[in-house]
């Protein structure tokens, strides 16, 4: 309401109202472009974020448990990871051309980091007392890491998954916006430059924040899991 | 009444245990020499920090000794192992498994049916009917020690280290959990080697009660408690042993 207020009173300069943006949602549901776009960008999101959890995680829990794996790797991720994923674009490009690969590569480089500091923070945060126990009761070096490792570290993986997927969903768009001719950033750029269609803009928008808080609530559903939600500060 | 002969379960020469903290070398354990019989309690009591804990992380053969030796059943200790089971003060409980899957942690190897029996045994020997399914994060601090506690006694462990277990539950709970112990020590006569810092849950529980010096920790006195049980705790040869080993305890927090 405050959003129609404030378009009424400045007509045409501010923004398009909601009622246009919802035309404009419209408009692209009925040329089919929203599914195709909404599922491209998944797609990426999806490829490139399991690819980048399918190397990040079990390479930070192995670091992570070895002392002097993390004092040779520490200074290379720590070089590595303030560089923003966008400044990997030319790179992408060079090595996958315009095209789902680039994007795909992009959001694994962004995933890649994150996902791997948490693995690693979560070995090292598992209380000395779980190892102990598991030592104690002569485990397999197999059981030991299925049954004591591995679920120690769950609820903090969950919570460090949540987060990078945050940030896969933040990269695709930009990497559409440069890299792609297809998903829900290139709508937004495409809107703008063939002909300042600025209710599509928007409508990208919208999207873009309600599939963002889609992805978010099903990851908070893991969360709820009995089994994991326990957390290492209780009692 | 003569106690019968027993075997030496646990034997421990000259053992001494040296931290190294940057760069300094700090000496935790000082030539400590102690035998445990079979089916023995002993309470190892001392003050805080002196070292009990580690003396207890030896034994369980979780810490190698810098020097000296432990030997259980005549062969030498070289790690932790199933046939002896440490039980924690705190957070020993795995928070992602149920009640009944912290019970069946150590028995995998048996069949499923074997492994459903022991649960249930031990589920009802620690009063944690009803619980089967809950996860630690909805049980008291008295069920988790009572969890772990049977978690402990399923895998059938000749020897049961337990370092201070009741040491965080308020006093009640602590006077319910002694009484519980005696119990299984009694009816499954396993070895039972107690850390506590409480000089009356000592006296009530131990055949022998070592007490231990101030750090360096060496062994400054073994005092035998000869009451059978159930320990009368108001009896005058109950404060007699209970104002003896209190004026130990006081010599070693001044020596």
């Amino acid at each position: 309401m405050i959003w129609q207020a404030a378009v009424d009173r400045h007509p045409g300069q501010l923004l398009p109202g909601p009622w246009e943006v919802a035309g404009g949602i419209g408009d692209l549901f009925e040329h089919g472009l929203l599914l195709k776009y909404v599922v491209a960008s998944l797609f990426r999101v999806t490829w490139g974020f399991l690819l980048a959890a399918l190397i990040a995680i079990p390479l930070g829990l192995t670091i992570g448990w070895y002392r002097r794996a993390e004092m040779a790797f520490s200074p290379l991720v720590q070089i590595f990871r303030p560089i923003s994923p966008l400044a990997w674009i030319p790179i992408a490009i060079l090595w996958f051309a315009v095209g789902d690969l680039a994007a795909i590569f992009l959001i694994f480089v962004g995933c890649f980091f994150p996902l791997l500091l948490t693995a690693m923070s979560a070995v090292h945060n598992i209380p000395a007392v779980y190892l102990n126990v598991g030592r104690n009761f002569g485990l397999s070096t197999a059981d030991f890491i299925s049954r004591v490792l591995y679920p120690a570290v769950v609820p903090q993986l969950i919570i460090g998954s949540r987060i990078t997927l945050g940030i896969a969903w933040l990269v695709v768009v930009a990497a559409e916006m440069i890299a792609v001719n297809s998903g829900l950033g290139f709508l937004i750029i495409d809107a703008r430059n063939a002909g300042n269609r600025y209710d599509l803009v928007i409508a990208g928008m919208v999207m873009i924040g309600t599939i963002g808080l889609l992805l978010d609530l099903g990851m908070r559903s893991l969360e709820r899991v009995k089994s994991f939600r326990w957390s290492y500060t209780e009692d | 009444m003569t106690p019968p002969v027993r075997d030496v379960k646990l034997r421990m020469e000259h053992v001494g245990m040296v931290f190294e903290r940057d760069g300094t070398s700090v000496s935790v354990l000082e030539d400590i020499n102690l035998e445990v019989s079979d089916g023995e309690f002993i309470c190892l009591v001392g003050p805080s920090g002196c070292g009990k804990s580690t003396l207890l992380n030896v034994m369980g053969g979780f810490l190698p000794p810098t020097t000296g030796s432990l030997a259980i059943d005549r062969a030498l200790v070289h790690g932790p192992d199933p046939r002896r089971i440490l039980v924690f003060q705190e957070h020993g409980v795995f928070p992602w498994l149920t009640v009944e899957g912290n019970i069946g942690f150590g028995l995998s190897r048996l069949s499923g049916a074997e492994r459903d029996q022991r649960i249930a045994h031990y589920i009802q020997m620690m009063r944690l009917q009803g619980f089967e399914k809950t996860y630690p994060s909805d049980l008291s601090g008295g069920m988790k020690q009572r969890l772990q506690v049977a978690r402990a006694l399923a895998v059938n462990p000749d020897i049961l280290y337990l370092d201070e277990p009741f040491g965080a539950l308020d006093s009640i709970t602590r006077l319910i959990m002694r009484g519980e112990l005696l119990r299984i020590w009694q009816s499954e006569r396993r070895t039972i080697i107690f850390v506590t810092h409480d000089v009356d849950e000592a006296v009530q529980l131990a055949d022998r009660v070592v007490v231990l010096s101030s750090r360096p920790a060496k062994i400054q006195d073994v005092l035998t408690i000869d009451i059978p049980h159930p320990r009368n705790i108001s009896s005058a040869h109950y404060l007699a042993h209970r104002d003896n080993l209190l004026k130990k305890i006081g010599l070693a927090y001044t020596a």
